[in-house]
């Protein structure tokens, strides 16, 4: 599948790099033991060293690192056991102290890599360079005041990890595939909730055009962006405008965009005089990090399982297709969900009934797996009477329907509605005869050969039985009857 | 009886207390009227008799409940770099008039924890940028000693002025200081007293106003060695809330004091002999010198050849953190803000422009300059570069020595004005303080002489990283030999 | 090294630190001033020698993720300029 979008010119390449912003699940904020719980009253959550009092002095939390560290691993990256914490200087006013704590040229985490799975069925490896740690921004609401600006430091001081790919993807479709993979990762390994709507996880995205093997184009970061598919659209926009540009013989500067969400356009930030100069120096209140080799070691052994191991094992053990299986890992909650429901199961009945029935009906009711009714166990059940016989595939079905509306079990709504399946071969006897018996002309043309009709008489039977009857049982007996 | 706060040191006081020879109340009663009485040395900004008066309620109930702490009913002056919980601070900016701190500095709250009696805030250079004293938005301090037969004011030294004239004018029994390139050994050589700046990492940073974070450390002013001791022992220890505050139990210092210094290797730096100097500060290094030979010590030349390019670093490093520390001071959440500014930038800079005197925008605008996109590995990393150096070669001579003896500044306290108008002169007063910071190291200037215009010198003693048992031993030594006893005359109570 | 008003300017604007257009001069010359002081440094060798990054030769200490402080916005707000409700305030920022 090629990527290249046409233009008047020829046809061009995009070059995209990612910055993802990812909130730390941490109790506490990264250099003080003010909360982090999303939605609190305003500056409630704040200590003195969030907002940069005299003489406060930061003092860093061992979960954030902690995080990180685990975070660099699951993205199979270096972990640097040294590390330095830098002042990257600018004045705002939800920035307390004039200076965010972040890490320049010492990151404690270096290169790594992320696999990203494409809907042709190819993958690719984009690279990371790094992840550090840096502080939160507080959050300044224009809205409130015609005049003002009102500054709530709740956010100030939050951990954040910021991890940074190399400029390898190419398309809008690979952007979206590694911010959502990266979202993925990050939840399986509880280092961030990935939940964009409250803005513990943002994308700033570097954008750049270049005709096909040609050097490098002049890139735009654009800020921010906070979902899957406003990173699509903000590259589709951006790349189409900086080509536009060259073609109409202009020139890309070097800017910070924003994304307007509402017009589906990108557009300039911040005027050129505004350069910034962070005027980056070691944090002189801090030292040094540094991590015992061990602590490294016990992190890399709690790692879980990460959704490309997975996936392998899932194809490889239990036999699914590739494609289930990538659907599955996608979420740790449905893989999860899938591995309760296959416990002691035929795997591919369970990956069946998920990805099928279940995910459906999940979509339909808008629910997230913690939500909707319908537990594993129930589930399981549910398979376990198609098994056994008690039920039809076609049953099953509607069995799961009522599942889903009611949340009761598989086997309180086959005793409600008397579903159970007919296998006993006397009733399912007497319905074929009555069917042959008033069917004498259709027996007949079968006998000749149409054996199309098969099916008429099969539909004929379930309709006498109410569809109750045991597929199988009703089968061996119907052959037997009509070859008679 | 009158009871003369002036006639008292730390360790007498509270040998008197113990005796019931007088009550805290009584001590800080005296202190209270003898701190108004020296209101011509602007060394006060903020009187707290209230609180004087009822910490010393209170130490005198834990007096008499045996409970006394090692400071108990001892009456201090605060430098206002401090922040104390209530109590006005404002690091002697305009910047910050009218800021009461929520919290209490781990420093002070040592202190209290004590037994201390809080006095006052006093003043000091703005942010503590400063050797003179003169850069303080709230007027300059004046130096208690005046030369004799000559009136005119001079100044205390700086940053910690007022701390210096505070004690040296007999009015609390010690006050705390802070030393980011001599701003407690310089003022304490200029008035006459006991200054020590403890091993960086040695006193918590937590709640004092950060003028340079890897050079600023707190440190007792005193009258007396046997003082310094007592109050170090109470301000230092770790502490958690600053990450570079070192785990390291706090020795005895008290019992430092007056141990045998016979065999103890002091070095003496060739680097610290400086073209120009006045030959009595020469005369009474020598002096210093022969007094510890007299004692027992085995003096050593040693070298220390980055010595020069001390001070230039220190202006590299010191304004660059300052300029990134001092960028807090917006008017956002605290402190002073401009008024009628039109949007967010202008708020800034108004704010900034008033609130920070000439010599504190002048360091502010060095280090963002020295930080600034094509300028950081010029300036700060050599800094940085030089400052490893300096470190190596007291690192090389500790492996030699157990002390060394110096010179604490070049010169006498000066007029006031005199040296007002050339930053580089006025910074050349901590020539031979500043390496001590840039090293991390402990150093104490103790009161050694008079200059021939009768004004106090002091010698200094630089010891190695937490160490400071070491520089007791051999301060008291030189206390001991130099029996330095002549006091200000009390002209500002007349 | 001696500085023009432009670059004094520029740092004046980083810094947020007003500089009247008529005092360029002069803080130009001071600042230039302990530039050319400073600069003796170049007389030093300094290569293959770390950069200083901290005073005490220690790692990092890791405090323990819990809630400690917070929860008292009187304590953060007590000394702003301007306030509204538990919110400081400043003249309207334009984005
Ligand atoms: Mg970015
Ligand atoms: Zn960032």
């Amino acid at each position: 599948m090629s990527n290249l979008i046409k233009g008047e010119t020829g046809e061009w390449e995009i070059v995209i790099g990612m910055e993802v912003h990812a909130q730390v699940i941490s109790e506490s904020k990264l250099f003080s033991g003010a909360a982090t719980a999303f939605g609190a009253e305003p500056n409630s959550q704040v200590s003195l060293v969030d907002a940069a009092m005299p003489g406060m002095l930061p003092v860093i939390n061992e979960a954030a690192v902690r995080q990180a560290v685990k975070t660099g691993l699951g993205l199979q990256a270096k972990i640097n056991l040294r590390s330095i914490f830098d002042r990257k200087n600018y004045f705002y006013p939800d920035l307390p102290a004039g200076y965010q704590i972040s890490q320049y040229q010492h990151p404690i985490v270096g290169t790594g890599s992320l696999t990203i799975e494409l809907a042709d069925g190819s993958s690719r490896e984009i690279g990371i360079t790094r992840l550090h740690l840096e502080q939160d921004a507080g959050k300044s609401l224009h809205d409130q005041s015609p005049s003002s600006t009102y500054i709530d430091l709740n956010r100030a001081g939050v951990a954040l990890m910021e991890i940074v790919s190399e400029p390898d993807l190419r398309s809008s479709e690979e952007a979206g595939a590694y911010l959502a993979k990266m979202r993925s990762i990050l939840r399986y390994l509880g280092t961030c909730d990935g939940n964009m709507e409250e803005g513990s996880m943002r994308a700033d995205v570097n954008v750049s055009v270049r005709k096909p093997g040609g050097p490098l184009g002049t890139r735009c970061e654009i800020k921010n962006v906070n979902s899957v598919r406003f990173v699509k659209q903000a590259i589709e926009y951006e790349a189409r405008r900086q080509i536009e540009l060259i073609e109409g013989g202009g020139k890309v500067d070097q800017e910070t965009r924003l994304f307007d969400t509402g017009r589906g356009v990108t557009r300039s930030m911040r005027s050129k005089e505004e350069a910034h100069d962070y005027r980056y120096f070691p944090d002189p209140d801090l030292v040094p990090l540094v991590l015992a080799p061990e602590f490294v070691e016990r992190l890399k052994e709690e790692l879980p399982e990460l959704p490309d191991t997975k996936k392998q094992r899932f194809v490889r053990e239990l036999g699914l297709s590739p494609y289930d299986a990538e659907v599955l890992v996608a979420e740790k909650e449905s893989a999860d969900f899938f591995e309760a429901v296959a416990k002691g199961r035929d795997a591919k009945t369970a990956a069946n009934w998920v990805t099928g029935e279940y995910f459906a009906a999940l979509n339909r009711a808008g629910a997230t797996i913690a939500e909707f009714p319908v537990s594993a166990e129930k589930l399981g059940e549910l398979i376990d009477l198609v098994a056994d016989g008690t039920l039809s595939n076609r049953l099953a079905k509607d069995v799961f329907e009522g599942m889903a509306e009611t949340g009761k079990s598989a086997a309180e709504i086959v005793a409600e509605r008397g579903l159970k399946q007919v296998s006993d071969t006397g009733a399912i006897e007497a319905a074929i005869d009555k069917v042959i018996a008033a069917n004498a002309d259709k027996v007949a043309e079968y006998r000749a050969g149409k054996d199309k009709l098969y099916g008429f008489f099969v539909g004929q039977v379930m309709k006498a039985m109410g569809g109750k009857a045991n597929p199988q049982a009703l089968n061996d007996l119907l052959k037997r009857k009509l070859s008679a | 009886m009158s009871l003369d706060p002036a006639s008292l040191t730390i360790a007498s006081a509270r040998d008197g207390l113990k005796a019931k020879q007088f009550s805290a109340a009584e001590l800080a009663e005296a202190a209270i009227g003898a701190m108004q009485a020296a209101r011509p040395l602007n060394a006060v900004l903020v009187e707290t008799p209230d609180r004087a008066r009822a910490d010393a309620k209170r130490a005198d109930q834990r007096l008499a409940k045996g409970e006394a702490g090692a400071l108990e009913g001892i009456p201090l002056a605060i430098k206002d770099l401090f922040c104390t919980e209530g109590v006005e601070t404002t690091a002697g900016s305009k910047i910050l008039k009218g800021f009461k701190p929520t919290y209490e500095s781990t420093v002070t709250a040592n202190l209290w924890r004590e037994g201390a009696v809080m006095l006052g805030k006093v003043n000091m250079d703005e942010f503590a940028m400063g050797s003179s004293n003169e850069t303080s938005a709230y007027g300059n301090v004046e130096n208690p000693w005046r030369r004799p037969g000559d009136n005119r004011p001079l100044v205390p030294g700086g940053s910690s002025g007022g701390s210096a004239a505070a004690v040296s004018a007999g009015f609390c029994l010690g006050a705390t200081g802070t030393d980011t390139g001599g701003s407690i050994r310089q003022p304490a050589g200029f008035t006459g007293i006991v200054g020590l700046k403890p091993t960086y990492g040695r006193c918590s940073r937590w709640g004092i106003v950060a003028f340079a974070s890897s050079l600023d450390q707190a440190g007792p002013m005193t009258r007396s060695v046997r003082d310094a001791a007592i109050m170090l022992g109470a301000m230092a220890g770790f502490d958690p809330k600053d990450s570079t505050s070192v785990d390291l139990p706090v020795p005895n210092y008290e019992a430092s004091v007056g141990q045998s210094v016979k065999g103890l290797r002091i070095g003496v730096p060739k680097e610290y002999r400086l073209d120009g100097m006045p030959a009595e500060i020469e005369t009474l290094w020598q002096q210093g010198i022969a007094w510890l030979k007299e004692a027992g010590c085995e003096i050593v030349d040693v070298s220390l050849p980055h010595t020069k390019y001390a001070l230039p670093a220190y202006y590299i490093v010191a304004p660059a953190e300052a300029s990134s520390n001092l960028a807090r001071y917006d008017g956002v959440r605290f402190g002073h803000r401009a008024a009628g500014a039109k949007g967010i930038n202008e708020l800034y800079a108004k704010t900034r422009g008033e609130g920070f005197g000439p010599e504190v925008r002048r360091r502010v605008l060095i280090g963002t300059y020295v930080l600034s996109a094509g300028y950081y590995d010029a300036y700060y990393i050599k800094a940085q570069q030089v400052r490893t150096l300096i470190l190596r070669d007291f690192e090389k001579v500790f492996g030699e020595v157990d002390a060394l003896l110096a010179p604490t500044a070049p010169s006498a306290a000066f007029p006031i004005g005199d040296k007002a108008d050339d930053p580089i002169s006025m910074y050349l007063n901590d020539v031979f303080t500043v390496p001590v910071n840039l090293a991390g190291l402990p150093g104490m200037s103790v009161p050694a002489g008079l200059s021939a215009d009768g004004l106090p010198l002091g010698l200094q003693l630089i010891g190695k990283a937490f160490d400071e048992a070491t520089l007791f031993r051999v301060g008291a030594a030189v206390e001991k030999a130099a029996n330095f006893t002549a006091r200000p005359k009390p002209w500002w109570r007349a | 090294m001696s500085l023009d008003k432009a670059t004094v300017a520029r740092i004046a604007r980083l810094a947020r630190l007003e500089v009247p257009d008529d005092q360029l001069e002069t803080v130009a010359g001071e600042l230039g001033h302990i530039l050319a002081f400073v600069e003796q440094l170049n007389e030093v060798n300094t290569q293959g020698v770390a950069p200083m990054t901290a005073v005490v030769e220690m790692g990092l200490r890791l405090r323990a993720d819990k809630v400690t402080e917070g929860g008292d916005p009187e304590k953060v707000l007590a000394n702003a300029p301007e306030r509204a409700g538990d919110y400081f305030v400043v003249p309207k920022v334009v984005e």
